[in-house]
């Protein structure tokens, strides 16, 4: 407990001072700090009935005739917590929101647990939490349970967030039912890299004509509008980590077939062009939040193309750039080919790791 | 950022490369000196869609591949100090020392951190008055009044607690080495427009007349690179000689002067080893008398031990352009970018990262091999 009576600035003792404007090491310690930090930040923010009943465990309404349970997890860090297009909040339900959606599935609750680190601004974990609370809301899906444990100052990187989502794939889906074959097409949501490159322009202090706004959002109607327009999908998957080179590598590798991308058709936009320029990064492998590659029949690729580029909902977030990029081939299986914009081919190897900017 | 597709642009590419075609009577050898050429000629594929008689030979212009094993090693040294902030660009982390990498050394829990600039790193030192903080200064003319600006600030801010590990080196001087090198090949050299930018085209002049090579200075997109074979390929042909500026959107005849002015206020030419190559006389900047004192070397003792380079390696020779990357005997095997055993497989400027990378190898693309 050497961190409960630290003396840091801006605030003393952190234990029985329910005023302080910093999170301390007693708001994770179950008393009446964590109440009182449940009661003001998060209920007000994820307010729903499930969760204001205060149960250990969420209960959940039964689910639809014939459908399936999917269910997904993944941890949250990102510096800054805040960037141009959303923060934490808004990646930890999207994220999980959409992994559900590659399944086919549409996220019915979540859970979000929160690793906060001593000396994080109350205000900010507030707008953390009210952010996670409008994507919920705009996702459709309710954050029913959850927790809280605080960090000692140094430990921690401010704030990271777990979600794990529970979600329902309706009977009639057929998203999966024929697998991956040559001949199939691939086809992209949207422009890639928005997401990675709004992150790292802030960190690198990049300023543009227009700035980098991250693409966060759920995917799961725009999934619903390609799955009506075909059925017989074969895969979808978000680029997330490693962008579209690694999530096409492991569409290679699953399937057992190659992959030909079609470079030149990958929809990028021109700030995040010039900022990967700069940075010397590949835009293939820089993360997108808010985009899926889907794997369709060759005969359903314009109608789904169609679909994408059409979507609009209240409040929604069009596809016009939506494209085709690739296909499935019998040659090279495990491996994705690009072909240039010259013509030239060469290999689209899976990131290593960490993207490290080049120096010049 | 317009620039950047117009400068890509598929069907202009086409014109110029049939254009090199119709020019091209007998076999020639380029070699593109700078390491960002290299990226940019694998990555777009630019060399297949050349006639066979034109052959590139990727230079030694690769700045994390050329920084000397010692100077990686005090790096690490320097890095691994307690209370220490050591900055550095990105691709710098995984470069191999002889006892493991920057990132190694991070994961160990020294403070590394990567800037995109030198004067991010003269902030850190602000912000952090208590701690010492170095920047390893890595790269060419490029990057240099980068560098020099960040320790006259420095100065100029009374900073005592921010030095610079330098490690800057010089063009010219390697297009000479290569020249001299027992068995050359190269007959024309693409100079790097962005050190151009910084140095003017008057150093070319003198290395052209000398070794009767033609020079032309060249950008880093494709359709720029493309040009400048192009005119090489001309020069070549009329039996020329001669400095171009295929570039002049970015490079001026006198460079510089702003850059220049600073560059010899902090810097003073040294003589510096290079990676893979050896030393080379007048090849480098150091600090000057003025500004000794913010040099990280003279203000931390490190005891680097430098155990040597990989027997297996042949950076050496892929840097000065005498074999392809995939013609060496670890390429691929026990060398790959996840356990490099030399620089040149590090950085995506290397051109042995940007072979394997682009799926190359002896029997040149695999996977068009497969699918011949």
């Amino acid at each position: 407990m050497s961190g409960s009576n630290s003396i840091l600035p801006g605030f003393g003792c952190p234990v029985g001072f329910s005023d302080q404007q910093r999170i301390g090491i007693g708001h994770g310690g179950g008393g009446v700090l964590t109440r009182e930090l449940f009661v003001k930040v998060f209920l007000p923010a994820f307010g729903n009935p499930v969760l204001e009943r205060l149960g250990d465990a969420a209960l959940l309404p039964p689910v639809e005739a014939g459908g399936r349970l999917a269910f997904s997890t993944d941890a949250y860090v990102v510096q800054p917590l805040f960037f141009p297009g959303g923060s934490i909040g808004d990646l930890a339900v999207n994220g999980t929101v959409n992994d559900l959606a590659m399944e086919g599935a549409r996220a019915i609750a979540l859970s979000a647990a929160f690793i906060l680190e001593e000396g994080l601004s109350i205000d900010l974990l507030t707008e953390i939490a009210q952010a996670m609370g409008r994507a919920a809301r705009d996702a459709g899906v309710e954050i029913v349970t959850g927790d809280t444990k605080v960090v000692e100052r140094g430990r921690g990187d401010g704030c990271s967030i777990t979600t794990a989502g529970i979600g329902v794939v309706p009977e009639r889906s057929r998203l999966g039912a024929t697998p991956i074959g040559p001949g199939d097409l691939i086809l992209v949501s949207g422009s890639v890299g928005n997401h990675g490159m709004a992150v790292m322009s802030v960190r690198e202090g990049l300023a543009f004509e227009s700035p980098i706004v991250s693409d966060t959002q759920p995917l799961h109607r725009l999934v619903s509008d390609l799955l009506t327009a075909c059925p017989e999908t074969r895969l979808l998957r978000d680029p997330t980590r490693g962008g579209l080179a690694a999530t096409l590598g492991e569409i290679a590798v699953g399937a057992g077939f190659g992959i030909e991308l079609e470079e030149a058709a990958v929809p990028i936009e021109p700030a995040v062009a010039a900022a990967c320029a700069i940075l010397g990064l590949d835009p293939l492998e820089v993360a997108s939040e808010g985009r899926f590659v889907a794997v369709v029949a060759a005969g359903d690729a314009q109608r789904g193309l169609a679909a994408l580029r059409g979507h609009q909902v209240a409040g929604g977030y069009p596809a016009a750039l939506a494209a085709q990029i690739g296909r499935v081939v019998a040659e090279h299986p495990g491996m994705v080919v690009a072909r240039t914009a010259i013509g030239a081919r060469r290999i689209v190897p899976m990131p290593l790791g960490e993207l490290l900017p080049r120096i010049c | 950022m317009k620039h950047l597709s117009e400068y890509r642009d598929a069907e202009a590419m086409r014109r110029i490369a049939d254009h090199i075609g119709r020019l091209v009577t007998r076999r020639w050898a380029i070699m593109e000196v700078c390491g960002g050429q290299t990226h940019s000629i694998i990555r777009s594929g630019l060399d297949q869609i050349l006639p066979p008689e034109v052959e590139l030979i990727h230079g030694p212009g690769c700045p994390v591949c050329v920084t000397a094993l010692e100077t990686i090693d005090q790096a690490l040294g320097i890095a691994a100090l307690p209370g220490m902030i050591f900055c550095s660009y990105g691709d710098m982390l995984r470069v191999p020392g002889s006892r493991g990498d920057l990132l190694g050394v991070r994961a160990a829990g020294a403070d590394v951190r990567i800037v995109a600039s030198p004067l991010d790193a003269v902030a850190l030192a602000r912000q952090y008055p208590e701690r010492e903080v170095v920047f390893f200064a890595v790269g060419f003319e490029t990057t240099a009044p980068a560098s020099a600006m960040a320790v006259r600030l420095a100065a100029q801010s009374g900073l005592g607690n921010f030095s610079m590990l330098v490690s800057h080196v010089l063009v010219p001087p390697a297009i000479r080495v290569v020249m001299e090198s027992s068995g050359n090949r190269v007959q024309a050299f693409l100079a790097a427009g962005h050190v151009a930018s910084v140095m003017g085209t008057g150093d070319y002049p003198p290395l052209c007349r000398e070794f009767r090579v033609p020079i032309v200075v060249t950008g880093l997109l494709p359709l720029d690179i493309l040009e400048g074979i192009r005119r090489t390929v001309v020069q070549l042909e009329e039996g020329r000689h001669e400095v171009e500026n295929a570039y002049p959107r970015v490079v001026s005849e006198g460079g510089n002067a702003r850059a220049l002015a600073v560059i010899g206020e902090v810097f003073e030419v040294c003589d510096r080893t290079w990676r893979g190559i050896g030393p080379i006389p007048a090849s480098g900047w150091r600090l000057a008398p003025a500004y000794a004192s913010f040099d990280a070397l003279s203000r931390f003792s490190i005891d680097a031990v430098c155990s040597g380079e990989s027997l297996r390696c042949r950076s050496g020779d892929v840097l000065t352009g005498a074999i392809k990357p995939h013609q060496c005997p670890a390429f691929g095997r026990e060398c790959t970018p996840r356990t490099p055993l030399g620089a040149t497989m590090v950085s995506d400027e290397g051109a042995c990262a940007a072979y394997y990378h682009a799926g190359r190898s002896a029997d040149g693309l695999t996977a068009g091999r497969q699918q011949g």
